[in-house]
């Protein structure tokens, strides 16, 4: 929940409850930044808000709670987030509905319209995009369609702000009148069969909150939660009998068997009836729209899917050669401020604690931020121009036959920026195998924390015009293993019948330069604060297990042997090979040794083995960890303080790529371990999740070790 | 009618070439399924254009209104059409 004000709304009389519901990739999220200067996630494709969020704000004398429901295209409960929105809507205590509807496709838009109208409930429609629908010479006459529905409709344009106040006023107003009866009307033998329920209500005086014709209609559409609250009633007995006529009757007149394809084709008709009277086309619609021209390469059926893998490639190689550029002044930076904060204080140990520790720590992460940002920066564009869907499109067939859906695309793509929203996601899935499935594949995509990681080793071990391409490979074949487990897991654990693969192409939009700034801003700043906090925390940790227990004796002895040599080279030798020891004594170095003898097999020293078991709270603190064991061990001479070149000095090509295979598969952070656990439903997933990420790991580091020492 | 004939005239969505209009006649899904078209508009009547087949026609993009929906070929042979 997101409290704008950062204070609480007291309980009052004016106050007013607000849900905000429409069809997916209307602008919801966005309406409602611009409403109340919040920030939510926006995005080009369906299903960006999973959960209902909450938005405080006052206006004139009124507190508004806005509730950000996810979107939904009719009233069923085929994914989760639908099934979040109509329990919301039928279930919760709200004053009234702000439902809001793309103007550029107004009669897709109406089918949810024309469902929420025959709700008991207090509706304004806000005709949402109506910049664009102008641009696109469509006219929507607002009077006359809140004329002709019974509900005020105002045109509103989340992007530009237009008619946002309008929209409150109106929702003001409306929220002081009584409501307005409907003015939705169904065929004639709908309306015949509603008036006999209502009728039959009205005769034996059923007590109810809802109207009659509001019973009547959801019994004719068979709800099943109007059933079950008129089963226990005595007159259900005398009903059940009509009921069964009327949907004969109303069946008889649409030529089919299914109550439900009648009712929505009664709203189709006067959805088309509203729209052939309110809406304008003014100029002519050209044959092909601009999004079908961009489709029609961009989609290819050969050149779609090499677009595409040019796209990620153009995306790494930026992520590498851009990012690369501001990394020695940031690097520069560190070890100055090291030396300057470290010159002021007189104490060794705390010496050692602020500057190896905290500022070596932070630094090496802090260190990646310019290539965090580019990635972050091809994500929020993914995203928000609409090719994300299409991606989904191309892949569907390919994913289909590794046992995915198409539309696992979508979390797996936000899972090569953080796993965590990519876990949540995964809930536009509508089956749950489908969806657990997914769950447990996401962690394949490398998230932007591990990018320091890939970052660091590519730069020690491949020249600089090769390292962007190795970043490519790298997260090209992580996803690749992860098809491969999803196969494996399909096969097997997920054994069951595909489900249905129906998806809305949104139009392309440009992106406004606002709001990607914004969604890497705050990403940044996420990754940021981590660094100054939970990072800086473990980098003392971490810092603090490889400095004690102090041993005295070996500190004496070496300080006897160094007092005793002259010649500075030597001094040097022994200078080393005391912090080599001191850290292999130490707690960390104790953990590492107890550990090494089961990472041995993939060429991992203790230090490698560490880091990797810090990695488990945040795959950031790899690098910091890495980062403090290097500065604290065996290279101190001048020339070679920099990080990279102490991995490269230290560690062998064939560990560095096992290395490299353990980072890409073993178990996600921390948080995002907790985030899996949660929407995955049970804690046995995360031990699943343990078991066969660890597994994958070992077994596929242990097989790269092996060949490329074979080979080199 | 000759049952030749009379397969040709029932022909569904997945056998309808890029470009071509048609008219949905009968949803062949069920449930849940038949609820996901219908709520993306393919029902009776409805008028679908056939924009583009993904590699091996194993999905295919169509255009309902001004809506462009992506469907897997399973999907697209339980709707049946008629030329318009």
């Amino acid at each position: 929940m997101i409290d704008m004000q950062g204070k609480s709304c007291p309980v009052i009389a004016n106050h007013v409850k607000v849900a905000l519901v429409g069809q997916p990739n209307v602008g919801k999220s966005m309406l409602i930044n611009s409403v109340s200067n919040a920030h939510l996630h926006v995005g080009n494709f369906s299903g960006v808000t999973v959960d209902k969020t909450e938005v405080l704000f006052d206006y004139k004398e009124y507190h508004f709670t806005v509730v950000d429901l996810p979107g939904t295209y009719a009233f069923t409960d085929y994914t989760i987030e639908e099934r979040v929105t109509h329990d919301y809507l039928c279930a919760e205590d709200y004053d009234i509905i702000i439902n809001v509807v793309d103007s550029t496709n107004l009669a897709k838009n109406l089918q949810l319209t024309s469902e929420l109208l025959t709700m008991s409930k207090k509706v304004v429609i806000a005709l949402n995009m109506s910049d664009e629908a102008e641009k696109e010479g469509i006219e929507v006459n607002a009077e006359y369609m809140s004329e002709l529905l019974g509900v005020p409709c105002v045109k509103v344009s989340a992007a530009t702000k237009m008619g946002i106040e309008e929209l409150i006023d109106e929702v003001l107003l409306t929220h002081e009148h009584d409501k307005e009866t409907s003015k939705l009307i169904f065929s004639e033998p709908v309306e015949e069969e509603i008036a006999r329920i209502v009728w039959y209500l009205d005769k034996h005086k059923y007590e109810a909150i809802n109207s009659y014709r509001n019973i009547a209609i959801n019994l004719l559409k068979n709800n099943k939660k109007t059933y079950e609250k008129l089963h226990d009633n005595p007159i259900w007995t005398e009903l059940q009998p009509i009921l069964i006529e009327a949907a004969r009757h109303i069946e008889l007149h649409h030529d089919s068997d299914d109550i439900k394809e009648s009712f929505a084709e009664e709203y189709a008709s006067f959805n088309r009836g509203i729209v052939a009277e309110v809406v304008q086309q003014k100029t002519k619609i050209e044959k092909k729209t601009l999004t079908e021209k961009i489709d029609s390469v961009l989609i290819h059926p050969f050149l779609g899917i090499p677009i595409f893998l040019f796209f990620m490639w153009g995306l790494f190689q930026l992520t590498f050669e851009v990012g690369a550029i501001p990394m020695e002044y940031i690097d520069g930076f560190f070890s100055w401020f090291g030396d300057t904060i470290g010159s002021t204080i007189a104490n060794d140990d705390i010496r050692s604690l602020i500057v190896d520790g905290i500022i070596a720590g932070v630094g090496a992460v802090v260190l990646f931020v310019p290539n965090i940002i580019i990635l972050f920066i091809g994500i929020a564009l993914l995203e928000s121009t609409g090719y994300m869907s299409r991606v989904a499109f191309l892949l569907d067939g390919f994913f289909h036959k590794c046992g995915l859906h198409g539309q696992s695309f979508i979390p797996l793509v936000t899972g090569f920026g953080c796993s965590i929203p990519a876990y949540m996601s995964a809930r536009i899935l509508k089956n749950d195998r489908d969806r657990l499935l997914t769950l447990f594949i996401i962690g394949f995509m490398s998230c932007g924390a591990r990018l320091p990681v890939y970052v660091l080793f590519a730069g020690a071990f491949f020249s600089p015009e090769m390292a962007g391409n190795v970043l490519f490979i790298i997260y090209i074949s992580g996803a690749m293993i992860g098809l491969v487990a999803a196969k494996i897991l399909k096969l097997t654990a997920f054994k069951g019948v595909d489900e249905p693969f129906v998806m809305e192409m949104p139009k392309y939009r440009l992106p406004s330069v606002k709001l990607i700034w914004h969604t890497v801003l705050t990403k940044t700043m996420m990754y940021l604060k981590k660094a100054g906090t939970f990072i800086a925390a473990a980098s003392m940790l971490v810092w603090f297990l490889s400095n004690y227990p102090h041993n005295v004796v070996l500190e004496e002895k070496y300080g006897v042997k160094i007092e005793n040599t002259v010649n500075e080279d030597e001094k040097r030798v022994f200078e080393n090979q005391l912090a080599v020891d001191l850290l292999e004594q130490s707690y960390l170095g104790t953990i590492g040794k107890f550990s090494e003898p089961i990472f041995a097999p993939l060429g991992f020293d203790w230090k490698m083995s560490v880091a990797l078991q810090t990695g488990l709270a945040a795959k950031e603190v790899v690098v910091s960890t890495l980062g403090v064991l290097y500065s604290l061990g065996a290279d101190v001479d001048e020339e070679n303080n920099s990080l990279i070149n102490a991995i490269s000095k230290n560690i062998s090509f064939a560990s560095a790529i096992a290395f490299i295979v353990v980072i890409m598969i073993y178990l996600p952070c921390l948080a995002a371990s907790v985030v899996f656990t949660r929407e995955a439903g049970h804690i046995k997933y995360f031990f699943y999740l343990l078991a066969f990420t660890s597994i994958a790991a070992y077994s596929l580091a242990f097989i790269a070790y092996n060949v490329v020492l074979y080979f080199s | 009618m000759s049952p030749k004939k009379e397969n040709l005239n029932t022909k569904t969505l997945l056998d309808c070439k890029k470009a071509c209009v048609v008219q949905v006649t009968k949803l062949n899904a069920k449930d849940e399924l038949k609820q996901r078209l219908i709520s993306f508009g393919i029902m009776k009547e409805a008028t679908i254009e056939v924009l583009e087949y993904a590699p091996a026609k194993s999905t295919i993009e169509v255009k309902v209104g001004k809506m462009r929906i992506a469907l897997r070929d399973k999907e697209a042979a339980l709707i049946e059409v008629e030329k318009i």
